[in-house]
C-alpha cells in the first residue's frame, strides 16, 4: 500500500455495516411479529401434489383448486405434500411456504378485503408445475 | 505472451500439451463454446416466454430440460472453465514459476470437462440445477438425470484437482524473492476461490452419490417414502453452492483488479483491502447457505442465524466496489473495451448486491423467493458481474494470446448492446418477481403486467444475442487477420504497472 490514509474506506465500511445492522434488525422485528399465529386462527390443511392443491377445512369439507375463506378471520395453513416438493403461494398476501413430503409446515394469514386472488406453486415440481394454480375467494361472512 | 496463433502448431500438439498456456487455451476455447451453446438455450427460453401459450418450444418437458441445461452449462461449463483458463495463463506468470505445480494433473483436470459436458448435453435432464429430491429421485426421467449426476460428479473432481493445483502453485512455487503479500490480486483471487472449492465441493460430491443410490432404490437418504429427508439434501446442496457463488465471482473480481488499475493508470487504491476482502469473503461465505431455504419451514432462530450470516458477508463484497472506485478516482482513465466491461460489471455487481440484501431480509424473501426476482438477482451476478468481468478480461488478454488486436469499435458495440440488454432483462425480472411471477414456468396466465415485462426481457435478451454474434465475429476475424499488437503495451496506456507478460512455451 502506498502511504495514503485509509479513513474514507473505514467510514465506508462503517456505513455498510450500519446499514446491514439496520436491515437485520428491521427484518428480525418484522418476522417475529409475522410469525405469531393468532390463537383463534382456523386451520386449513393444504395438500400439494403433482399438479394441484387440495384444501381441507376444519369441518372436514374439501376443495380442489379453489379455496373459500371469510374476510376478517385468521387462517392457519398446515401444508403437506403427497409426492415431491411444492411451494404454496398466495402472492397478494405474501403467503409462501414449501410443501415437503414428510413434513407439516405452517403459515397463517388474515384476508382483509373481499376479492379473488391467484394461488400458485412456486417450487419446481415437474411437467405441469407452470399450471399448478388455483384461486382464493375471500368472501363476506356468511352469518 | 504466448502467441499460439502466430506460430501455428498442429492441433494435437496443443491437445496433448501439459504446458499451462496450452491448457489455458483449451480451457478458453471450451468455455467459449459452452457460452454460445448455453446462451442459445437462454434465447430459446426468452422466445418461449415472449407471450403466454406455447411459442417455439412445443412442450413443458422440453422447456424444463432447456432451462436446466442452460443453467448447468453456463455455471459449470462456461464460468468455471473460463476462470481456469485465466488462472492457467496468468497465475504461474504472476508468481514467476515456469508452469503450474502439477502440469499433468492440470491437463487431466481439463480433460474431465469435455466428457462431463457431453453427459450433461446428451442427457438433457429436467430437474433444474438443484436436482432437488424427492423429485430427482422419484419423478425425474432417466437416463438424463443419471447422466447429469455423473457429469456433475466429474466436474466436481475436476474443480478440486484444479484448486489443489492453484493453491500449490501459488503457495509453494512462487518465486523465493516474492512474499505472499506481493502476489498480485488476480492470483490472490484464485487462491481464495480454490480454498473455498476444497472446503465446499466434497459436501455436494457426497450428496450426489447419495442421490444416485437413492435413484437406484438401494438407499433412502433423501426419500421420505423410505424415511429420508429432502431438507437434508437442501442443506448439503447449499452448503456447497452458496460458497460456490463466491468461487464464481471472486476470480471475476480478480480480473477486474487487473483491468481497473491498468486503465486508470494508477496503482490499486488498497492492495491490502483487496486481499482482506477476498479472505474474509471465503470464510464468512460459509455462514449463510440456508438463506436459500427460508421457505422450507425453518424455525425463527435458524432463519435469524442465516440472515445474520448473509448480511455479515456483505461488507466484504462492498469493499471491492470501494476499492475499484477509489482506484479510478482521479485516474487518467482510458475507456478501452476491457475497461468498459469492467466498469459496467462493477455497476451491475453493486446493483446485484443491493438486491441480494433484500433477499436476505427474511420477511422480504417470502415475496421474492422462487420468483423471477431471484432469477434477476443471480443473473446480475453471473451475467452482469462474472460474464462482464470475464469478457472484459478476454478482450484484455486477446493481444497477449493471439499477438493481434481485436476490433476496438466492435468490442465497444458489443459492450454497449450487452449492457443495455442485461439491464433490460434482469432489472425487469426483479420487478416481474415483485409482481409474483414464479420462475421455471413454461407458460403463464395472461396478466398484462407479466406479458409486458416478459416482452421487455425477451427484447433485452435478443439484443445480447446479437451483440454476442458481433463478439464471435470479432474474435474469429481478429485472431487471424487483426492488426499486429504491440505486446509491450497493446492498449497504449503506458507500461508502468505491468507484470512481465512472458511465458516460455517449450513448443514455440
Ligand atoms: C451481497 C451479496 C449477496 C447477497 C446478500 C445474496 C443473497 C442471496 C439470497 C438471500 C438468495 C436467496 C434468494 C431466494 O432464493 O429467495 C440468493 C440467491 C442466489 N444468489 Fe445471491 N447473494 C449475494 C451475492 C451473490 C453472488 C456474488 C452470487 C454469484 C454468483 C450470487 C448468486 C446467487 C444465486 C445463483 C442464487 C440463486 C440460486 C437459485 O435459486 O437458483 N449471489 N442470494
Ligand atoms: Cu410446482
Ligand atoms: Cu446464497
Amino acid at each position: 500500500m502506498s502511504g495514503h490514509s485509509n479513513w474514507p474506506e473505514w467510514i465506508y465500511v462503517a456505513v455498510v455495516i450500519a446499514l446491514m445492522v439496520w436491515v437485520g434488525a428491521e427484518a428480525w422485528e418484522a418476522e417475529r411479529l409475522i410469525e405469531h399465529v393468532p390463537a383463534d386462527a382456523k386451520t386449513i390443511i393444504v395438500t400439494g401434489q403433482q399438479w394441484f392443491w387440495t384444501f381441507e377445512h376444519e369441518d372436514g369439507t374439501k376443495e380442489i383448486g379453489e379455496l373459500h375463506v371469510e374476510v376478517g378471520k385468521a387462517y392457519k395453513f398446515e401444508i403437506v405434500s403427497k409426492d415431491v416438493n411444492h411451494s404454496f403461494n398466495i402472492h397478494d398476501y405474501v403467503v409462501l411456504m414449501d410443501a415437503i413430503p414428510g413434513r407439516v409446515n405452517t403459515v397463517w394469514f388474515a384476508p382483509t378485503e373481499v376479492g379473488q386472488h391467484d394461488i400458485q406453486c412456486r417450487e419446481y415440481c415437474g411437467l405441469i408445475h407452470y399450471n399448478m394454480r388455483g384461486t382464493l375467494y375471500v368472501e363476506a361472512p356468511s352469518s | 505472451m504466448v502467441l499460439e496463433l502466430q506460430k501455428p502448431r498442429p492441433i494435437w500438439q496443443i491437445m496433448f500439451s501439459t504446458h499451462h498456456t496450452d491448457v489455458g487455451l483449451l480451457y478458453l476455447i471450451t468455455s467459449l463454446a459452452f457460452l454460445f451453446l448455453g446462451g442459445s438455450l437462454a434465447l430459446a427460453i426468452r422466445a418461449e416466454l415472449f407471450l403466454p401459450g406455447a411459442q417455439i418450444i412445443g412442450d413443458a418437458m422440453t422447456f424444463n430440460r432447456i432451462f436446466t441445461v442452460h443453467g448447468t452449462t453456463l455455471i459449470f461449463l462456461f464460468i468455471l472453465p473460463f476462470a481456469s483458463s485465466v488462472g492457467n495463463y496468468f497465475v504461474p506468470i504472476m508468481v514467476r514459476y515456469k508452469d503450474m505445480a502439477y502440469p499433468k494433473l492440470n491437463a487431466i483436470a481439463f480433460w474431465m470437462i469435455p466428457p462431463a459436458g457431453a453427459l450433461i448435453w446428451l442427457g438433457f435432464a429436467d430437474f433444474t440445477w438443484y436436482a432437488t429430491p424427492p423429485y430427482s429421485i422419484i419423478s425425474a426421467p432417466g437416463p438424463a438425470a443419471d447422466m447429469w449426476i455423473f457429469g456433475l460428479k466429474i466436474l466436481g473432481i475436476s474443480s478440486v484437482l484444479g484448486a489443489i493445483n492453484f493453491i500449490v502453485t501459488i503457495l509453494k512455487c512462487k518465486h523465493p524473492d516474492m512474499s505472499i503479500g506481493q502476489v498480485p490480486l488476480l492470483a490472490w483471487s484464485f487462491l481464495s476461490s480454490s480454498m473455498i472449492i476444497l472446503v465446499a465441493i466434497p459436501t455436494f460430491a457426497a450428496a450426489l452419490l447419495m442421490l444416485l443410490t437413492d435413484r437406484l432404490g438401494v438407499s433412502g437418504f433423501f426419500n421420505p417414502a423410505m424415511g429420508g429427508d429432502p431438507i437434508a439434501y437442501a442443506h448439503l446442496f447449499w452448503f456447497t453452492f452458496h460458497p460456490e457463488v463466491y468461487v464464481l465471482v471472486i476470480p471475476a473480481i480478480g480480473m477486474m483488479y487487473e483491468i481497473i488499475p491498468r486503465f486508470s493508470r494508477k496503482p490499486i487504491y488498497s492492495y491490502n483491502s483487496g486481499v482482506f476482502a477476498f479472505v474474509l469473503l471465503s470464510i464468512v461465505g460459509f455462514s449463510s447457505w440456508a438463506h436459500h431455504m427460508y421457505a422450507t419451514g425453518m424455525s425463527f432462530t435458524e432463519k435469524t442465524v442465516f440472515m445474520v450470516g448473509t448480511l455479515a458477508a456483505v461488507p466484504a463484497s462492498a469493499m471491492h466496489v470501494f476499492n475499484f472506485i477509489a482506484t479510478m478516482w482521479n485516474g487518467r482513465i482510458k475507456f478501452s473495451t476491457p475497461m468498459m466491461w469492467a466498469v459496467g460489471g462493477i455497476a451491475l455487481f453493486f446493483s446485484a448486491g443491493a438486491g441480494g440484501v433484500a433477499n436476505a431480509a427474511m420477511p422480504l424473501d417470502f415475496t421474492t423467493h422462487d420468483t423471477y426476482w431471484v432469477v434477476g438477482h443471480f443473473h446480475l451476478f453471473v451475467m452482469g458481474t462474472i460474464a462482464f468481468g470475464s469478457i472484459g478480461f478476454l478482450y484484455y488478454m486477446f493481444p497477449y494470446v493471439t499477438g493481434r488486436m481485436y476490433n476496438e469499435k466492435m468490442g465497444k458495440v458489443h459492450f454497449v448492446m450487452s449492457f443495455i440488454g442485461t439491464v433490460l432483462v434482469f432489472f425487469t425480472q426483479h420487478v416481474l418477481g415483485l409482481y409474483g411471477m414464479p420462475r421455471r414456468v413454461f407458460d403463464y396466465p395472461p396478466i398484462p403486467e407479466w406479458i409486458a415485462m416478459n416482452q421487455i426481457a425477451t427484447v433485452g435478451a435478443m439484443i445480447i444475442g446479437v451483440s454476442m454474434v458481433i463478439f464471435l465475429a470479432n474474435m474469429i476475424y481478429s485472431s487471424g487477420k487483426g492488426a499486429l499488437a504491440n505486446t509491450e503495451d497493446p492498449f497504449g496506456v503506458g507500461g508502468k504497472y505491468y507484470y512481465p507478460f512472458e511465458a516460455k512455451n517449450p513448443s514455440h
